[in-house]
């Protein structure tokens, strides 16, 4: 029951923060449409060849919204002592951590998974291929967001840590970026993608469940600094 | 005794801060924490409060007090991008009015405003609110009168005396004369 309340008014905290600061629902998101922008005005119109390349670029671009958005996850708690609170609190940890993680994913990711569709029809990706990236961007998004988060929670307390951030968690990104964009190449191309849908959903399941440990105790290390 | 710290050992970069620290504390009582600038004095709250482990040592809790003591550090805990009221529901562990406890540490009719515009003064007082709003029996406190005015440190020294009186305990560092006397204050120099 404390629990229940404590994550929900975490939730909501979060929240209220976000949408007061609205830098973090509009960086990644501006962010995101900018590179995929970008693409045709660098490789040419070609119709077929944008089709090609729609399904990386909408990945790509996604990856490096949710990295950029990682960044700034944990540091202004970090900065106001609030982390040292929420690392304090007699409630388990990991499971404060998803609430964070959960409200950072909803206003980071959840407008670009409702702004995906349109710039996929604008690469002239097929109604199937469109679900289909849709679909593994919202398996996929909550896996960078959790990912995101441990290096986020590693480096939170180092000063200019962007690149660091990236070397840690760019690779641990990467057999979603892989799994992702391929399920949607195959669906252009008309091939069954549940093989590739069910590995993107167990590693949904194994960061929901393994990454909050590994965040909290980040964290943890973090503050003690 | 409901804090226990035997043979406590601490190092920085490799710098001892202290060791061999050993002390104790009871239920109404109050652990003064004093050393200069550097002497360990924030690291030896952080280890208490459990944000860091000592290098060798061990910090005890009589068991029944172990999660129920709040923590104020160098930083205020107040989020700027909620108003004061909100921030005090943030913290708050107990069911005592936020709009009283305001009013209580002077703050009267800021409510609704955003700490981001508050003077330092003023956000160290919200943080103090989180004293309040808690029925923790143990404070630990870094530096807790920074930037406070005379009026809030009197206000400050008034919940003190207070939480002491009903037989809650208290750690916590001063360069501030903190204005009380008695058997229940215990001094711990550190660096000397």
């Amino acid at each position: 029951m404390r629990l229940t309340h404590a994550f929900v008014s975490l939730l909501y905290r979060d929240f209220t923060v976000a949408f007061r600061h609205r830098n973090e629902i509009l960086n990644p998101l501006l962010f995101f449409s900018l590179v995929t922008l970008l693409f045709p005005l660098g490789v040419g119109p070609s119709p077929q060849l944008l089709q090609t390349i729609a399904p990386g670029i909408l990945w790509v671009a996604a990856l490096l919204a949710a990295l950029l958005a990682a960044d700034n996850l944990f540091r202004t708690d970090y900065e106001d002592g609030t982390l040292e609170q929420l690392v304090l609190s007699p409630l388990p940890l990991p499971l404060l951590v998803i609430a964070k993680i959960l409200a950072h994913w909803l206003v980071s990711a959840v407008p670009l998974l409702l702004l995906a569709p349109l710039l996929a029809v604008a690469f002239g990706l097929e109604a199937l291929a469109i679900g289909v990236a849709e679909l593994t961007l919202l398996l996929g998004t909550p896996v960078l967001a959790f990912v995101g988060a441990i290096g986020s929670a590693l480096t939170v307390s180092l000063k200019r840590n962007g690149m660091l951030l990236a070397l840690l968690v760019l690779p641990l990104y990467m057999p979603v970026l892989i799994f992702g964009s391929n399920a949607v190449d195959t669906a252009a191309a008309g091939l069954p993608v549940s093989g590739q849908l069910y590995l993107l959903a167990a590693m949904l399941v194994l960061s929901l469940t393994l990454a909050p440990l590994a965040i909290a105790a980040a964290l943890k290390m973090s503050v003690s600094q | 005794m409901l804090l226990t710290g035997t043979q406590l050992e601490s190092k920085r970069n490799h710098r001892t801060l202290f060791k061999a620290l050993n002390f104790e504390l009871d239920a109404g009582q109050l652990l003064l924490v004093e050393g200069h600038n550097g002497s360990g004095k924030t690291t030896l709250l952080k280890t208490l409060a459990g944000l860091r482990e000592p290098d060798a040592g061990q910090v005890l809790w009589e068991a029944e007090y172990r999660p129920q003591f709040v923590w104020l550090g160098h930083a205020n805990g107040i989020k700027d991008d909620l108003t004061a009221l909100e921030n005090l529901r943030a913290m708050q562990t107990n069911s005592l009015p936020p709009k009283t406890v305001l009013e209580q540490m002077g703050l009267a009719g800021h409510g609704n405003r955003f700490p981001r515009h508050f003077s330092a003064g003023m956000k160290r007082r919200l943080a103090l609110c989180r004293l309040l709003l808690s029925d923790a029996p143990l404070w630990i406190l870094d530096e807790p009168q920074a930037a406070l005015d005379k009026a809030g440190i009197r206000l400050f020294e008034a919940l003190l005396s207070g939480h002491l009186q009903q037989g809650g305990s208290v750690v916590m560092t001063s360069h501030h004369d903190i204005g009380l006397e008695g058997q229940h204050i215990r001094r711990l120099g550190l660096g000397t």
